[in-house]
């Protein structure tokens, strides 16, 4: 095999492109759970905003434009999933599943036309000053726009939750909905808005998909990337910072076995694209040390 | 100047087949303490739900310091002057104390400044709590001044507790209540919902009563009996256990230097606990909660092993025999905590009964159940025991906690045991079932079965056991006879201040 095949920066460069996909929909997961909804979801919501911001974005040929539909696309669909479980009280992982389902048909007959189509180019920012830094410029500050809006998208979240008033009544409620609405919070209301949330989150993920990373359409794109994204939540310890941490572990091992792909390394093929759900499940497993939400998966029901 | 703080007038609040509350009026004045009587069921909480603003009525009408007052939620309630403590606490585990007590608040300020007033409050109050430490680590008692505080920082002008005592131990009820004593000098109403009638009698100015969802008397606990007011609750007239005089048999359990390390972190170990129990004897262990109650039914139940020699049924040495082997030979245990523990919440109260009945009833047969069995033995259970439900295919979850302890020491009275233990066996449980769950206890004994009873309600326990010890950080005291036994005598035998605090650490 050929080593020289493979640039550290390049490959550092491309990690933070590979896991910003996984970011996005895992932050949106996050703060679902945190507000005690299990939405098994995610794929589907992915897979649906993948194609509801590529259809947009080629027909208006403005990827920010497509991203926006993804953004809408994966929200309308959590609102599907939303009314089933907290005003129908269906069972949350049978209609995570299903939604799951849904998406995976629903985003194939939506794209029968927009296959083998590229999408219109994204391009990637260059940071004045702070991209011209050697080694760190190139790695950090030269990418798309999406995988800086994914970051600051993850602090935000950390701030909401750990030092807004609107967080912690979300903590509360996913901690003891009783409680919360005893209190007199409106416990559906704040879950409602969570679960859109989560589904424009994603959306966003899936659009990155579609639009940056390929960038085209096909059928089940997303192959599992959302089902990661649900297993970095729990590992994560519903931690915003373990997360992050998470996702580029997962980014950085994908992209890494690929590199080796490339150089014909002498492992088949099949170990090495399992490695990075193989490698990131067993370093969070041996971080893992949190506690799920209380109510985290149960219907409320408020007896009146 | 009119006293009168909250005024409420032909109330009433139907749910699909029952009436929760009839046209109820009653008023409470400024600086009151005043108490809501009623069995369970009697419609005391929906009665302060809707005082609360968790529950609309039907119709009628509430003023609030002469003004109209209909909250359409809480927050409402909390701006207008109310704020409740829950029968089940409403916080949440994973937050802090600050945090939990900031959700409760209209107008929080910052969580440091809060946190400082936190300490300034329960200072003043004699409510010690910090708030930067995590509510699922706190107590029980401890828990409660979480809500007691978060009511105080609001200023509220009324105070409504639902039970407030009864997750607490002797020396915290006095805390609360001196609490209380000092709320009501500064002016504060407070609506006191209990059925515990010594304690409203020792605390409270006026005690409306609600039987069937409709006032049925008023008065002033001071000057009325307990048995009076149980009465009224109630509406007939109270049976109180009536003993037999019966010979003392053989003995039938014994316990010889009985012990056992903690089985988990917050436990307690058994300390050469040595006691024989008779026939025909009921034997009452009281003590203050986690001093190894649930150690000892557990050793006794057979649901944690102790080495041999240390405790025999009839000379047999029984320490390593599995449960249903015991309950083959006739000891039976009904636990404490009924919803998982002594009862399945979500399963039949048919198969509640298969679950521990099934050898001594034979309701199984080469491993086959026999379910037309089991529903008769469920429905005499029911019919014996004045289980109030439609039927035995009803959940153990659908049953109000005094039906449900009706079921689950019905069940077990009606196999005829040899030796019955039972811990608590009328905790949260009204005063008429309470009454007739202790006759039950008593006719066992009568007919020649060992009781073990394990309480903390002294009461009951003077009330009903032949023989009397305490159980004192995993030991047993010498056993003494319960008549003639005085309050102190009990005190010193429960072991001073020094346990209760350990009792507090392990709570």
């Amino acid at each position: 095999m050929d080593w020289a095949a493979i640039d550290p920066i390049l490959l550092l460069a491309s990690l933070m492109v590979a896991a910003t996909p996984i970011v996005l929909a895992a932050i949106g997961e996050l703060v679902v759970e945190r507000a005690g909804v299990l939405n098994l979801g995610v794929e589907g919501m992915m897979i649906t905003g993948a194609i509801s911001g590529f259809i947009i974005a080629t027909t208006t040929g403005s990827p920010w434009l497509g991203f926006v539909a993804a953004a809408f696309g994966g929200a309308i669909l959590s609102l599907l999933f939303g009314f089933l479980t907290q005003y129908l009280l269906s069972n949350q992982v049978a209609t995570g599943l299903a939604l799951t389902l849904f998406g995976l048909g629903l985003s194939a007959l939506m794209g029968q036309s927009y296959l083998g189509i590229r999408a219109p180019a994204f391009p990637d920012w260059h940071i004045p000053l702070l991209g011209d830094i050697p080694v760190i410029g190139p790695i950090v500050f030269q990418h798309d726009p999406m995988v800086y809006v994914g970051l600051l998208l993850v602090i935000g979240v950390w701030v909401f939750l750990k030092f807004s008033r609107a967080g912690l009544v979300l903590r509360a409620v996913g901690e003891n909905h009783d409680a919360a609405h005893a209190l007199g919070y409106h416990v559906r209301r704040v879950r409602m808005l969570a679960i859109m949330f989560g589904g424009a989150c994603a959306g966003l993920g899936g659009a990155y998909l579609s639009l940056v990373r390929v960038p085209q359409w096909t059928e089940g794109m997303t192959v599992g990337a959302g089902w990661i994204a649900l297993a970095i939540v729990v590992f994560a310890s519903w931690r915003p910072g373990r997360l992050v941490l998470g996702a580029y572990l997962f980014g950085g091992v994908t992209v890494l076995q690929l590199n080796l792909q490339a150089a014909g390394i002498a492992i088949p093929v099949e170990y090495l694209s399992m490695s990075p759900y193989v490698a990131t499940i067993i370093v969070l497993v041996i971080m893992s040390a949190g506690r799920a939400p209380g109510s985290l998966g149960r219907s409320f029901y408020a007896s009146r | 100047m009119n006293d009168t703080l909250l005024k409420l007038t032909g109330l009433t609040k139907a749910y699909p087949g029952v009436i929760a509350n009839k046209d109820v009026s009653f008023a409470i004045q400024r600086g009151e303490i005043h108490a809501l009587l009623g069995e369970n069921g009697a419609g005391k909480s929906t009665l302060v739900k809707t005082i609360y603003g968790l529950v609309k009525p039907d119709s009628g009408t509430l003023a609030f310091d002469g003004q109209d007052y209909a909250p359409a939620d809480p927050r409402a309630a909390r701006a207008t002057g109310v704020a409740m403590v829950f029968q089940h606490f409403s916080l949440f585990d994973a937050l802090t104390v600050a945090e939990n007590i900031t959700l409760g608040m209209e107008n929080p300020p910052k969580l440091n400044a809060l946190a400082a007033q936190v300490r300034a409050v329960s200072d003043e109050y004699g409510l010690p709590l910090d708030p930067d430490r995590t509510v699922g680590d706190l107590s029980a008692g401890e828990r409660q001044r979480v809500e007691i505080i978060r009511c105080l920082l609001q200023d509220p002008k009324l105070l409504i507790m639902d039970e407030p005592t009864s997750v607490l131990t002797p020396q915290e009820v006095e805390i609360l209540f001196e609490t209380l004593r000092k709320l009501r000098s500064e002016g504060t109403a407070i609506l006191y919902i209990s059925h515990k009638l010594e304690e409203i009698r020792a605390l409270c100015d006026a005690a409306t009563i609600l039987r069937l969802g409709e006032v049925v008397g008023e008065c002033t606990p001071r000057e009325t009996s307990a048995r009076d007011m149980a009465e009224m609750m109630v509406g007939e007239v109270l049976q109180v256990p009536e003993r037999a005089q019966k010979p003392q048999g053989d003995v039938v359990l014994d316990m010889t230097g009985l012990s056992a390390p903690a089985p988990h972190q917050f436990g307690t170990a058994l300390r050469d606990i040595t006691i024989s129990v008779q026939a025909g004897e009921i034997l009452g262990i009281g003590g203050v909660a986690g001093n190894g109650q649930d150690e000892l039914v557990a050793a006794l139940s057979g649901e944690m092993k102790v080495r041999q020699g240390m405790l025999s049924l009839r000379k047999e040495d029984i320490g390593l025999w599995p449960v249903n082997l015991r309950r083959a030979r006739g000891l039976l245990a009904a636990p404490e905590e009924r919803m998982g523990h002594a009862a399945a919440p979500d399963m039949s109260l048919t198969e509640n009964a298969l679950l521990t009945a099934a050898a001594r009833k034979a309701l199984e047969r080469n491993g086959f159940l026999r379910w037309d069995r089991a529903r008769s033995f469920a429905n005499e259970v029911i019919a014996g025991f004045d289980v109030r439900t439609p039927g035995p295919e009803n959940t153990a979850r659908s049953l109000s906690g005094g039906n449900l302890q009706k079921f689950v020491i019905g069940r077990e009275i009606m196999q005829d045991p040899d030796v019955l233990v039972v811990n608590q066996p009328t905790w949260g449980v009204d005063a008429s079932a309470a009454a007739a769950i202790r006759q039950a206890l008593l006719d066992l004994a009568a007919k020649g079965a060992a009781v073990i009873c394990i309480s903390q309600d002294l009461d009951e326990l003077m009330e009903i056991s032949d023989r009397f010890c305490a159980l004192n950080e995993g030991r047993l005291s010498e056993p003494r006879s319960a008549q003639g036994l005085s309050v102190e005598e009990i005190g010193l035998m429960l072991g001073g201040a020094h346990d209760m605090e350990v009792a507090h650490a392990h709570g």
